[in-house]
């Protein structure tokens, strides 16, 4: 019994360590190939990300969902003289997102194969770096190492904008860079901070995060609040929180395909995994104080990214804004400090990943053949491209959130979160954030509308191909997520509850120490 | 007297190399360059190996004047690693434009001689002949092309500069013996904590000349105007020598000499404002640095400047005067001299492609003419930049530590900040290489033994980067 136990668990970290370095060894692998030898490059890539998923799968057997635990944590030193360590593990939270980003990645591989034509080595090369960071700050259990996967991101994907994208590259690769790294490095000083706020509490300086974790409460409630602000400055401008977004429309729409629906469905969630796994479990007390204000800022991006979306005359720049109000919802879930809330903001991450990853997939479908992204270019496609209709239809559906698909029970449990948290205690945010969604249904109907419906008067799409083969297997791995996920979200909710469950008791702990106090 | 032979080795076997034999052999091989060569080279190699053996074997010895083993050794170790690296690349560099002549590898391994006596020094008077020897070596490879207008122009302004500077180290030194009656460090050190000197304000005089004179060699704010110039004009593997092993020497001076004026241990009185004081002068160093560094269009100058910000990230090590603080410098500064090193000679490489060049646009397109070069170039451009996973980032790493312990989070956000800006120019450098069309597509530059410099250089800070434990463990040992 007690070895089944055990080879279970020793499944698990192998299937940890596999999901975060097969990428790295594929990408040595394209870097022997010969550049011509382009087949061999996106067989490679290909073969590696969906090897990366199905070992990512393995995961799932030993993965215990009744605990809040770490689990399959391998810690080894690294720089022993600032114990910092390899250490890596993953809880509910974390496990979804690590499925999340090893089953969009074949799907922006598959994506890329027809996009991409110049210098193919170098791009699958970066993407499939770019993917071993992403993985990487998903799992890291260290803020060191959380930190070097975290600025490791930026390099593949400056250069996936800046080599790959579109007429106006440089400049959204320039700015896209230079707003990461003003967040990260003050980040970098908090991350010093809280060591030695480690070292002060007796445990010597540290970059454990699992040590840390006992550490970041206790720290006095105006020092905590600086390091709160730290931290969340780099994760809201990489959410992007309003009013730090302003890099994310240019970023999206310069580009390739595969670069938005990356940077879309995985490279956001980086900045709201981070909000709960750092500003959450770390600074409870900094976190209640400050719940308000990022509320406010949610619900104002939720807003404001819709009404931006609404006036949008290019579609993938539509899009892109819909992800700043789509981003707000998880935000504000995350600092409703309830159990729905987080709840709906984790899952809420996976939904938005996987209909604005399929919306960027169906804009690059009509930019492959069209070369442009104006609305008004468009008109009647339905009538050319049946089967495209009906799959953009769901993806574009699951974003406006219709019930029965995903959409719907990531905004529903973050609104229902809004209304019911004693800390924002306010009815006003709930209120405000659900005219988001009606503004959702506008701008995506309008939208699609007029793609989509109505007569096909422009000459050029007269005879539009449907989708090909390849375009159908890009999307329908994704709409079969978006329909399960909307039928029976209890699958992938349950995953995470507890982790969850664990950083909102720590919350309310927190809150209600200070009410007794007060009334003492 | 007891003289402790083994650990003074690295020392006494490059003297002998270059004073006793390498004179000779310089004088009957007229026409036989390749013997020269060879020889240097393999005198660098045989010392820096020397300086491997006696890592721990710490102590000092000829009367106090010099220490050995442990930070010392592992400087000398540096210095001639740099050596190797810049000659590799030197020997084509130079025959290219006119300059293959033996004496310049003499020079070179004389600055390392002149380098690793600072670095062993224990008294201001071994410190003043190692600086010396090392300035005037360089003033000399400065000027070497000695055709080249540019070239000249530089050793001059370098000389008249550099001379200047020496005088504020010789005449703070004066002070110091005048204020102490002693030029050792170790006395003068016990003077100042029991604070029986009779002139203080010499004292204090003294120190900050000293300061003043070695300022000037690392190119710190406001002594750095000399920098641009020099770096520009100068040979480019001169250029990449003097920036990364002269700057290092002069903090391997530094760091006893600080341990000397500011003897923090002890709660002296002078020391907070000192520190303060060098915290500035840091916080401004970097901005001025970068800064300035973001107009320029001569890639050259573009590297010298940021070699100036570079400077005041190390002062923060300095500024910290914990032994964190100064393993910080010592990492950093390794890290440093692979990435700024490796830069220069890919710049030297590039440098008679075209008339452009040297100017930044020059380099647009650079990633489809030179797929490999760009690629390297790129890495140390975010290794400057103190991007994971480099070596830059982990040095930096380091030095916020230190400040950030010591109390000092203000100069570590001023550092941050500067990061940024350093950034725009950094990654303006990768843009024009990678996002840019070339004007002209034929390949023409030959990599030669400059690729091995360049390959050498591009591991190093990758697997520092990766790996810092490696040396980190190393340095923390002493």
């Amino acid at each position: 019994m007690h070895d089944t136990i055990g080879t279970i668990h020793l499944m698990g970290v192998t299937a940890l360590l596999f999901s975060l370095f097969a990428p790295v060894a594929g990408a040595v692998a394209i870097a022997l190939t010969q550049k011509t030898q382009e087949r061999a490059i996106k067989s490679i890539a290909l073969v590696t990300t969906v090897l990366t998923f199905v070992g990512s799968l393995f995961l799932l057997p030993g993965f215990d969902a009744g605990t809040h635990a770490m689990q399959f944590v391998v810690n080894t030193q690294w720089i022993a003289a600032l114990d910092s360590g390899f250490r890596i593990g993953i809880d509910g939270t974390s496990l979804l997102l690590v499925l999340l980003t090893t089953f969009i990645m074949p799907v922006a591989i598959l994506v890329s194969l027809k996009s991409i034509k110049q210098r193919h080595k170098e791009y699958y090369l970066l993407m499939l770096l770019l993917q071993f960071g992403m993985t990487g700050v998903f799992v890291a259990l260290d803020t060191f190492l959380f930190y070097v996967f975290w600025e490791l991101i930026l390099i593949p994907m400056v250069f996936i904008i800046g080599v790959w994208g579109g007429q106006n590259r440089v400049y959204a690769a320039v700015k896209f860079f230079l707003y990461t790294l003003v967040g990260s490095l003050l980040m970098l000083i908090a991350i010093l901070w809280l060591g030695f706020a480690a070292e002060a509490q007796g445990l010597g300086f540290t970059t454990d995060l699992l040590k840390l974790r006992a550490v970041g409460p206790n720290i006095p409630a105006d020092i905590q609040f600086w390091l709160f602000l730290a931290f969340a400055l780099s994760f809201c401008i990489k959410v992007p929180l309003f009013p730090f977004h302003t890099w994310l429309p240019d970023a999206h729409v310069q580009a390739p395909t595969a670069g938005s629906v990356i940077l879309a469905s995985l490279l956001l969630k980086m900045g709201s995994y981070g909000l709960i796994r750092f500003n959450l479990e770390l600074f409870p007390q900094a976190s209640v104080e400050l719940a308000s204000v990022m509320s406010v800022l949610a619900v104002v991006g939720i807003i404001y990214g819709a009404l931006v979306a609404m006036v949008q005359t290019d579609f993938k720049k539509l899009v892109a804004y819909s992800s700043v109000s789509h981003m707000g919802f998880v935000v504000l879930g995350i600092f409703s400090m309830t159990v729905v809330g987080v709840q709906g903001a984790v899952i809420q991450m996976v939904n938005h990943g996987l209909s604005t990853g399929a919306l960027f997939i169906c804009v690059g479908v009509l930019y492959e053949r069209r070369h442009t992204r104006e609305i008004a270019e468009y008109g009647g496609i339905t009538k050319v491209m049946p089967k495209f209709a009906v799959l953009f239809m769901i993806a574009m559906l699951a974003s406006v959130g219709l019930p029965g698909l995903n959409g719907f029970v990531g905004e529903f449990l973050t609104l229902m979160g809004a209304f019911t948290s004693p800390i924002l205690n306010h009815w006003a945010y709930g209120v405000i954030a659900a005219t988001g969604v009606i503004f959702a249904a506008c701008y995506l109907l309008w939208m699609f509308q007029r793609v989509m419906f109505g007569q096909n008067e422009n000459p050029e799409n007269h005879h539009l191909r449907d989708l090909t083969r390849l375009e159908y297997w890009q999307l329908i791995p994704l709409t079969i997520l978006m329909i399960w996920i909307g039928v029976a979200p209890r699958t992938f909710m349950d995953l995470a509850e507890n982790s969850v469950r664990h950083v909102v008791s720590q919350v309310e702990q927190i809150t209600f120490n200070t009410t007794a106090q007060n009334q003492h | 007297m007891q003289i402790d032979f083994f650990g003074s080795l690295p020392l006494v076997v490059i003297w002998l190399a270059l004073g006793g034999i390498g004179i000779v052999i310089q004088a009957f091989s007229r026409g036989q360059s390749r013997l020269v060569y060879g020889y240097y080279m393999a005198t660098l190699v045989l010392t820096g190996l020397l300086s491997i053996l006696t890592f721990w074997h710490s102590g000092t010895t000829f009367h106090n004047m010099i220490v050995v083993g442990g930070v010392a050794a592992y400087f000398d170790l540096l210095f001639c690693g740099t050596g190797v690296l810049a000659m590799l690349a030197a020997r084509e560099y130079m025959e290219r434009n006119g300059g293959g002549f033996d004496e310049f590898y003499t020079m070179l391994v004389s600055s390392i001689a002149g380098m690793m006596l600072m670095a062993h020094a224990r008294n201001l008077l071994v410190l003043f002949v190692g600086v010396e020897l090392m300035s005037i070596s360089f003033y000399i490879m400065a000027g070497f092309l000695r055709d080249r207008i540019r070239s000249v122009e530089s050793g001059l302004k370098y000389f008249l500069l550099g001379a200047f500077a020496s005088g504020f180290l010789a005449y703070g030194m004066a002070m110091l013996y005048g204020a102490t009656t002693s030029l050792d460090y170790s006395v003068i050190l016990a003077t100042i904590v029991a604070g029986t000197s009779q002139f203080p304000v010499l004292l204090a005089v003294g120190a900050v000349l000293i300061a003043v004179g070695l300022s000037f060699k690392i190119a710190a704010f406001p002594f750095h105007q000399w920098a641009p110039d020099v770096y520009e004009g100068a040979p480019t593997v001169v250029t990449s020598f003097m920036s990364t092993a002269g700057k290092a020497a002069a903090f391997s001076a530094l760091i006893p000499l600080f341990t000397v004026l500011m003897p923090m241990v002890q709660g002296a009185a002078m020391t907070p404002t000192l520190q303060t004081m060098l915290a500035v002068i840091s916080a401004v160093t970097m901005l001025v640095g970068n800064i300035t560094a973001v107009v320029q269009t001569n890639i050259k100058r573009m590297l010298a400047y940021s070699s100036v910000a570079h400077a005041g990230y190390v002062l923060m090590g300095l500024v910290a005067g914990t032994a964190n603080g100064h393993q910080a410098i010592i990492f950093y500064l390794t890290a440093y001299t692979f990435m700024q090193l490796g830069a220069f000679v890919v710049v030297g490489i590039l440098e008679n492609e075209n008339d452009a060049s040297l100017e930044l646009d020059g380099y647009a397109g650079l990633s489809k003419r030179h797929p490999m070069l760009a690629a390297v170039m790129a890495m140390f451009m975010f290794s400057l930049a103190g991007i994971p996973p480099f070596a830059g980032f982990f040095g930096k790493y380091l030095l916020f530590y230190s400040a950030v312990e010591s109390g000092f989070t203000w100069l570590t956000i001023i550092a941050v900040a500067s990061s940024v800006i350093s950034v725009w120019f950094y990654l303006g450098l990768v843009v024009k290489m990678y996002f840019q069309d070339s004007h002209d597509t034929q390949p023409s530059a030959q990599t030669g033994m400059a690729g091995l410099t360049v390959a050498i250089c591009s591991v190093a800070i990758v697997v520092l980067g990766v790996l810092p434990g490696l040396l980190t463990s190393l340095i923390g040992s002493w």
